[in-house]
C-alpha cells in the first residue's frame, strides 16, 4: 500500500471539433446520408475524418495524500479536461489514471439545482448529485444553512434568491462534502469578494484536514495560499511542475497568461459599421507583451487597431471596463482630451491605433471585461460590443498583501498613508 | 503523513482505474443500487417541479386523460362506432388510458431526459442510466391519480374488479420496461441527434393508433394478430381491461409476444445506451 491518491500516466483527452458549435447532427441528415452513402463513396471516395483536437496529451503525474496541488494556465489549457477525466465525467482518449479513494468533484457549484424547489429542497438534491448519502445530508442540514446564511430564506424557491444567495447556498452544501479527493474547479470565479473570502476559508480547512486537493484557478493568490505545487498547463501539455511560488512566477512572467488580444476577422464584423473596421483589441504589459493575466502593480497599456474606409466627422474611439457581475467601472474615450478633440475633429481614411495607458495600482484582483465602441456623439454609434476581451488582474506584490484577505471593492489605489502620533490630541484626553 | 485526522480510516478501499473503454461495456447494474438514493431524489425532483410548476398541478393529470375519454368515446361512439365488448365506452377507454398515458408520458420524458439534464452530466459523475430510468418512474404519481378516478367511475358503474386484479402491477411493469427500453434508445440518440426531440410526439401518436386505447383488439382481423402483438402496448391495455372490467384475457402468445419485444427493447436500449455513454459528456 503506496500513499499515493491519483497517478496519472500519458493521459490525452481527443475532442472532436465542430460538435460544441451550434451546429448539431439530425437524425434526418443521418438517415438521408445513410442512404446516399454508396453514391458519395462511389462519387467522392471515402469520406475524411472529422477534425479533432487533442485538449490534452502526455500529461503525467502523482499527488501524493494529503498533497494540494494547483493547476493553473490559460483558457483552453485543458484545466477542466483534466478534471473532468479525474472526476469520471469523460473519458480520457488515451494514456491512464489511477485514483485511490473517494472523489468528490466540484467543476461547479450549485449543479442539479432547480430554480422552482426550495432552498432546502435543493440541499438534498444538490447533495444527492454530489455524493452525499442522505442521512449524512441530515446530519450537517443545520450547518448547511448556517454556512449559507440564509436561514430566513431556506423554504423560498431559489429562483427568487439574488445570485449571490444562489451561490452561497450552492457553495455551502458543496463545501460540506467529505471526499477523500476534492477536485475543484475555479469554483472562485464568481461571486462578490466576500464570498470568495469565505470559500477559500473553507477550501484552506479541506486543505489542513489532510484532504487530498486538486485545485483549478485563474486566481494566483489563491494558488500560493492554498497549494504546494501547481503545474503549469498550455496548449493541453504540462509544461512544468514546482513549488507554487516558482509556477506562478513562470506562468505571469513568461506572457502565457492568455493571449490577450481579441482579432475580428472580416465575417464578424457587422455590415453596418462600415466605414469603421475593427482589427484588434488587444492589452501589454509594460514589456509590451500581449497578456491576459496583468499584474495591478504594473501599467498596462490597452490598444485599438482598426481601419477606416473613409474619413469620418467627430468619431470616437471607447473602451469599457466592466466586472464579472456586469457592473461598468469605467469608460473612455480616445478624444476625451480637449486638444484630441481638436486635432481630430475629422480622421481621414486610413489604418490606425489607438492607445491609452491604464495605471498601475488601479484595479482590484479579479476578473475584468474589456468592450469598445466606436460612434459620433450623438449622431450615429458606428460599433459597439460591450463584452470583447476577459483578463485577470492579479494582486501579487500589490499593498495591503502581507494580509491574507480578499480586499472588497473595485480598485485598489495605492495611497500614500502618513500615520502621527499626535501627543498633544493625547494629553488632552 | 501526521495530519490525516480527517481520512477515513480504511483508506484505498476504492481504487478507480480510469482508461480509455473499447468494445463491449459491462453494464454495471450494481452500480445502479450503489446509487439509488439519486434515482430517488431525481425521481422526486421531476415529480415536485411538476406539480409546483403547472398552474393547475395536479388537476392536470386528471384533466389530461379524462379530455382524452370524453374526445376518444366521441369519435369512436358516434362516428366509428368500434365495439367494446358490450362495456360502457367511457370507462373502457379511460380504463386502457390509464397504462397508455403512463408509457407514452415515460417514453417522451426518458427519450428528452439526456438533454434536459445536460447541465448535471457534464459537471459530476454518475451511472447516465440513472436519469432515464428516474424519468420513467416519475409518471407513477400521474397515474396514481388516475387511477383512484378510475376507481371512482368503477363504482359509478358498479362494475368490480376480476379476480385477475393481482395482475395488474406486471402489467404497469411491463409499460415501464417498454418505455424505459425504447426510452433508452430515444435518449442515447437524442444526445447524437437533435431532431429526435421533434419526432417524438409522432412517435406516440401513431404508436396509440395502433394500441387498443380507443377500440378493442379484436377489431383486427386475425391474420394482423401476430404483427399486432408485436407492439407490448397491446398486451398491456388489453391486460388492464381484462384484469379490471372482465372483458376477454388477453391472448397468451400476445403476451409472450410482447414481452419478449419487451426484454430485448430493454436489454438492446442499456447496451446501446452504455456504448454512447462515454461520449455523453462532451456531446451534449
Ligand atoms: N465537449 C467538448 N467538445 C469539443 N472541444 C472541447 C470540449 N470541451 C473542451 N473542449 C476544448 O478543449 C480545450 C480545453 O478546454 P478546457 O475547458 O479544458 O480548458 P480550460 O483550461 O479549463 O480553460 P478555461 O480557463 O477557459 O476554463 C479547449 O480548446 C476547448 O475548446
Ligand atoms: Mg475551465
Amino acid at each position: 500500500m503506496s500513499d499515493l491518491a491519483i497517478r496519472v500516466d500519458n493521459l490525452g483527452k481527443q475532442y472532436r471539433i465542430g460538435v460544441q458549435n451550434d451546429y448539431y447532427p439530425t437524425l434526418r441528415d443521418a438517415l438521408t446520408q445513410a442512404v446516399l452513402y454508396p453514391y458519395r463513396v462511389l462519387r467522392y471516395g471515402l469520406p475524411s475524418q472529422h477534425e479533432t483536437i487533442w485538449a490534452l496529451r502526455n500529461i503525467s503525474f502523482e499527488v501524493k495524500q494529503g498533497e494540494v496541488l494547483g493547476v493553473i494556465g490559460r483558457n483552453g489549457a485543458g484545466k477542466s479536461t483534466l478534471l473532468k477525466i479525474l472526476s469520471r465525467v469523460t473519458e480520457p482518449s488515451e494514456g491512464y489514471a489511477e485514483i485511490h479513494g473517494r472523489v468528490g468533484s466540484l467543476l461547479e457549484v450549485g449543479t442539479g439545482f432547480h430554480p422552482e424547489l426550495t432552498g432546502r429542497e435543493n440541499i438534498y438534491l444538490n447533495g444527492a448529485i454530489l455524493g452525499m448519502k442522505r442521512t449524512e445530508i441530515q446530519k450537517k442540514f443545520d450547518e448547511i444553512v448556517e454556512f449559507s446564511g440564509i436561514e430566513k430564506f431556506i423554504d423560498t424557491p431559489v429562483k427568487r434568491y439574488s445570485s449571490g444567495m444562489y451561490l452561497r447556498l450552492a457553495f455551502a452544501v458543496a463545501a460540506h462534502l467529505e471526499p477523500q479527493i476534492l477536485v475543484v474547479d475555479e469554483v472562485l470565479a464568481v461571486g462578490d469578494a466576500e464570498f470568495q473570502r469565505k470559500c477559500l476559508g473553507k477550501m484552506s480547512d479541506v486543505a489542513s484536514q489532510g484532504r487530498t486537493v486538486l485545485f483549478v484557478s485563474h486566481n494566483m493568490s489563491a494558488i500560493l495560499r492554498l497549494t504546494q505545487e501547481t503545474i503549469v498547463l498550455e496548449g493541453g501539455r504540462m509544461l512544468m511542475r514546482a513549488p507554487s511560488n516558482q509556477a506562478v512566477d513562470f506562468y505571469l512572467s513568461s506572457g502565457l497568461s492568455q493571449s490577450g488580444e481579441k482579432r475580428w476577422p472580416k465575417e464578424e464584423i457587422p455590415a453596418d459599421s462600415y466605414p469603421f473596421r475593427p482589427i484588434a483589441l488587444r492589452l501589454r504589459n509594460p514589456q509590451g507583451m500581449v497578456v491576459e493575466t496583468v499584474r495591478s502593480t504594473e501599467p498596462v497599456e490597452v490598444e485599438v487597431e482598426y481601419e477606416l474606409a473613409s474619413a469620418i466627422n467627430g468619431l470616437r474611439i471607447g473602451i469599457y471596463l466592466m466586472n464579472t457581475h456586469g457592473e461598468t467601472i469605467f469608460t473612455s474615450f480616445d478624444t476625451d482630451d480637449g486638444e484630441m478633440y481638436e486635432k481630430y475633429s475629422v480622421r481621414p481614411a486610413g489604418h490606425y491605433v489607438s492607445r491609452c495607458i491604464i495605471p498601475a495600482d488601479l484595479l482590484n484582483d479579479g476578473r475584468y471585461i474589456l468592450g469598445l465602441n466606436a460612434s459620433v456623439y450623438r449622431l450615429k454609434r458606428y460599433f459597439h460590443e460591450p463584452n470583447v476581451l476577459n483578463f485577470t488582474v492579479d494582486s501579487t506584490g500589490a499593498p495591503g498583501k502581507q494580509w491574507f484577505e480578499v480586499r472588497q471593492g473595485f480598485i485598489r489605489p495605492r495611497l500614500s498613508w502618513q500615520i502621527e502620533r499626535e501627543a498633544y490630541a493625547f494629553e488632552q484626553g | 503523513m501526521s495530519n490525516t485526522k480527517a481520512l477515513p480510516a480504511k483508506l484505498n478501499s476504492e481504487t478507480i482505474v480510469l482508461r480509455p473503454s473499447r468494445g463491449w461495456i459491462p453494464l454495471n447494474l450494481h452500480e445502479l443500487w450503489v446509487f439509488r438514493e439519486l434515482i430517488y431524489f431525481l425521481t422526486w425532483r421531476d415529480i415536485k417541479v411538476r406539480y409546483k410548476q403547472t398552474v393547475l398541478g395536479a388537476a392536470w393529470a386528471i384533466l389530461q386523460p379524462l379530455i382524452n375519454m370524453v374526445v376518444l368515446t366521441f369519435i369512436f361512439g358516434n362516428l366509428a362506432k368500434l365495439s367494446t365488448d358490450n362495456i360502457p365506452r367511457p370507462i373502457f377507454t379511460f380504463t386502457a388510458l390509464l397504462p397508455w398515458g403512463l408509457f407514452s408520458k415515460a417514453l417522451a420524458d426518458a427519450g428528452r431526459s439526456m438533454l434536459a439534464n445536460r447541465s448535471m452530466i457534464t459537471k459530476v459523475y454518475f451511472p447516465r442510466l440513472i436519469i432515464p430510468l428516474s424519468s420513467v418512474l416519475g409518471g407513477l404519481v400521474d397515474f396514481f391519480i388516475q387511477f383512484a378516478i378510475l376507481l371512482g367511475m368503477m363504482l359509478y358503474y358498479r362494475i368490480t374488479p376480476t379476480s385477475a386484479v393481482w395482475s395488474l402491477p406486471l402489467f404497469v411493469v411491463l409499460s415501464l420496461a417498454t418505455a424505459l427500453g425504447f426510452g433508452l434508445w430515444l435518449s442515447a440518440l437524442n444526445v447524437l441527434y437533435r431532431d429526435v426531440g421533434y419526432i417524438l410526439p409522432f412517435l406516440t401518436q401513431i404508436w396509440m393508433l395502433v394500441t387498443p386505447v380507443a377500440y378493442s383488439a379484436k377489431v383486427v382481423p386475425a391474420e394482423y394478430q401476430f404483427l399486432y402483438a408485436l407492439n407490448p402496448m397491446v398486451g398491456v391495455v388489453e391486460g388492464f381491461r381484462w384484469a379490471l372490467l372482465g372483458a376477454r384475457p388477453p391472448d397468451a402468445l400476445t403476451l409472450a409476444v410482447s414481452t419478449v419485444i419487451t426484454m430485448i427493447a430493454l436489454i438492446s436500449g442499456m447496451v446501446y445506451f452504455r456504448r454512447m455513454e462515454r461520449t455523453f459528456a462532451d456531446m451534449v
